[in-house]
């Protein structure tokens, strides 16, 4: 396999008045292309940090992150908007979706950034709802949608534009458990069936359990490797 | 496709959305819209006062009306001529004749008190003692109800704009001056220029009552074309029996209104200018809250790859049709308001009441647009440039 996502001495400190809070430190993680890998550690721990220097969010203090052969750390913000765009698919743990658009326009919010044409962009919509189980739920708002529905349609606009990376920040975290099982079997098969190279954020080893691999952040260090069963 | 299509169409998509969520927060987004309708709406009503101000003179000014002073004087009320001297002007080239003789004018102008009709409070009403030709002077002189006093008596006739203003002035009833009552024996009009807020009476009648002997205070003369008043005035200004400075009535009366439109001009801006920093201050606030309402969106709009521009232009958007709105509303409200609106003011440079009518314009309303325009962009562009400038995982964070 080859790697498709390294982080390579990355630390990220942030400043709180005169204090100086190091959130990540010299840390190094490599994440093979088709790999579902999860993230845990207790709260504070670097975790959606490390997410989000990955997905281009942020930018580490020292080091460097290299997504696909492109090193984003040193990406000016309109360029790596662009390569966010194209490259990565945000989960978030509160859907994020926007309330007064449908489902379809929900999902259709990132192909408007690509060349697409308006048929194009309607088959893709199409697809990704239908990925998710969700092909009868195009014109529910978000509001007329169950929380596992609203975070399925949220997994249909992370895998739209067919990105390479997904990454999920806490996907089943606002989820009773029936629902969390459907998201995480959907990321699964994502990574599985579809080759997409997944890293997940997660509080809960049971939701981890469903990763190729699961590593452990504490107080910014990756302090333990361990195999999914 | 090209790349600044896709950049329109993300402007485009994310001002669309900007704009559907309005509906989630309209309390405060009417609050702003109107708070702007309320500048507008001061601005234009008080502008529409100088407006009405400077159209009741323009209506009165004529190209081929001149108005002829004593040297120095820069009103009737500083002027003071003397029988020869009008004479003089009346016999002057260039002065339009008809069978009854030269169209000029010796006038005396006076001040009395009248009580105002709104307030009661006593207000300096023009009374002016005219020749036989000050009809035929002024173009669109007509008496409207009545008939015109006669000459050598005790009688007045009362423009309709001072009749409408100032108590006591109806057909029939009768004005105390220089110790007599003079009876009031017809309304006139003037299309509406500031002949209508003066009262008029026989000068010579005039000139007795106040003990002014034989002499006036202005000419007013019709020439015989437009282009005839340079070679009247220079023919006066070198002839050595008057020393005289003689004005194009448009002329006279710009200046005449001058002060009084910049008053209210000056003073119209320096409230509107306040009310504006109140109305941007509320603008802000409304798009403070509405970037704060919808950080998480916004950031993960900007997550997803949406770009700063087009979110900074999708938040000045929302202010500045808001804006428009309040702008809109403002300047219709002000036109149903104001627009006819009839009353009268001081003018200071003749120390008398004119009577005019507020004009409000379409350059007002435009211009009030324009100002709220003004307001829309200042108060949603740091809402904007703070959206566009939040770091994306921050946001993300914002419950």
């Amino acid at each position: 396999m080859n790697a498709l996502v390294e982080v390579v001495g990355v630390a990220k400190s942030f400043k709180r008045g005169t204090e100086v809070i190091q959130v990540l430190d010299k840390l190094d993680l490599t994440v093979e292309q088709g790999e579902f890998l999860a993230l845990m550690g207790p709260s504070g721990s670097g975790k959606s940090t490390l997410l989000n220097l990955i997905g281009g969010l942020d930018r580490p203090t020292e080091g460097r992150v290299t997504v696909g052969g492109q090193r984003i750390d040193a990406l000016s913000d309109r360029k790596l908007a662009g390569w966010r765009s194209r490259h990565v698919g945000f989960v978030f743990q509160f859907y994020n979706l926007m309330p007064v658009l449908t489902a379809a326009r929900n999902v259709e919010l990132p192909l408007l950034l690509a060349p697409l044409s308006k048929k194009e962009r309607s088959k893709q919509v199409a697809t990704a709802l239908d990925i998710v189980g969700l092909s009868h739920r195009l014109h529910h708002y978000p509001r007329q949608l169950s929380g596992g529905e609203q975070q399925r349609v949220g997994i249909a606009r992370a895998i739209a534009t067919d990105p390479t990376l997904v990454l999920a920040d806490e996907p089943t975290g606002d989820l009773d458990r029936e629902s969390g099982d459907e998201v995480l079997g959907i990321l699964h098969t994502l990574s599985s069936d579809l080759g997409k190279t997944i890293l997940m954020v997660t509080h809960d080893p049971l939701a981890a359990e469903r990763a190729d691999r699961t590593l452990h952040l504490d107080k910014g260090k990756l302090i333990e490797r361990e195999e999914a069963a | 496709m090209a790349s600044p299509v896709r950049w329109l169409r993300q402007v485009s998509s994310v001002t669309r959305y900007s704009l559907m969520t309005v509906s989630q927060r309209w309390g405060s987004s009417l609050s702003s819209a109107f708070g702007i309708a309320g500048v507008v709406a001061v601005l234009v009503g008080v502008l529409s006062i100088a407006q009405g101000v400077r159209e009741t003179m323009r209506q009165s000014a004529s190209l081929d009306t001149a108005i002829v002073l004593r040297d120095g004087a820069d009103s009737e009320m500083m002027s003071i001529l003397g029988r020869q001297g009008t004479q003089v002007v009346s016999d002057t080239a260039g002065v339009r004749r008809d069978g009854d003789g030269p169209l000029s004018s010796a006038e005396l102008f006076v001040i009395i008190d009248l009580p105002k009709r709104s307030t009661g409070t006593d207000a300096n009403v023009p009374l002016r003692g005219v020749e036989a030709a000050a009809f035929k002077v002024r173009d669109r002189f007509e008496m409207v109800d009545g008939r015109p006093f006669e000459w050598g008596r005790n009688e007045v006739i009362v423009g309709i704009g001072a009749a409408r203003e100032f108590a006591g002035l109806n057909l029939g009833a009768g004005i105390e001056v220089g110790g007599e009552i003079w009876r009031i024996v017809g309304l006139f009009a003037a299309g509406g220029g500031i002949a209508e807020s003066e009262i008029w009476a026989d000068a010579k009648i005039l000139q007795s009552a106040y003990r002014r002997g034989d002499s006036f205070q202005a000419v007013y003369v019709k020439l015989e074309s437009p282009e005839a008043f340079t070679a009247f005035s220079d023919e006066l200004s070198s002839d050595p029996r008057v020393s005289v400075d003689t004005f194009r009535q448009a002329d006279y009366y710009e200046k005449q209104s001058a002060l009084l439109t910049g008053l209210i001009t000056g003073l119209g801006l320096l409230v509107t200018m306040l009310m504006g920093v109140g109305a941007v201050i509320g603008a802000l606030n409304t798009m403070y809250t509405a970037v704060s309402a919808r950080t998480r969106e916004i950031a993960t709009l900007r997550a997803v790859g949406f770009k700063s521009g087009p979110v900074v232009l999708s938040v000045l958007t929302e202010s500045l049709v808001l804006a428009l709105l309040g702008g809109s509303v403002g300047g219709l409200a002000a036109y149903f308001a104001f627009d006819g609106f009839r009353a009268a003011t001081i003018n200071w440079q003749s120390f008398s009441q004119i009577a005019f009518s507020f004009e409000v314009t379409p350059q007002l309303v435009v211009l009030g647009i324009v100002c709220a325009v003004v307001i829309g962009f200042f108060g949603g562009l740091f809402p904007a440039l703070r959206a566009a400038r939040m770091p994306i995982a921050d946001g993300l964070r914002e419950a």
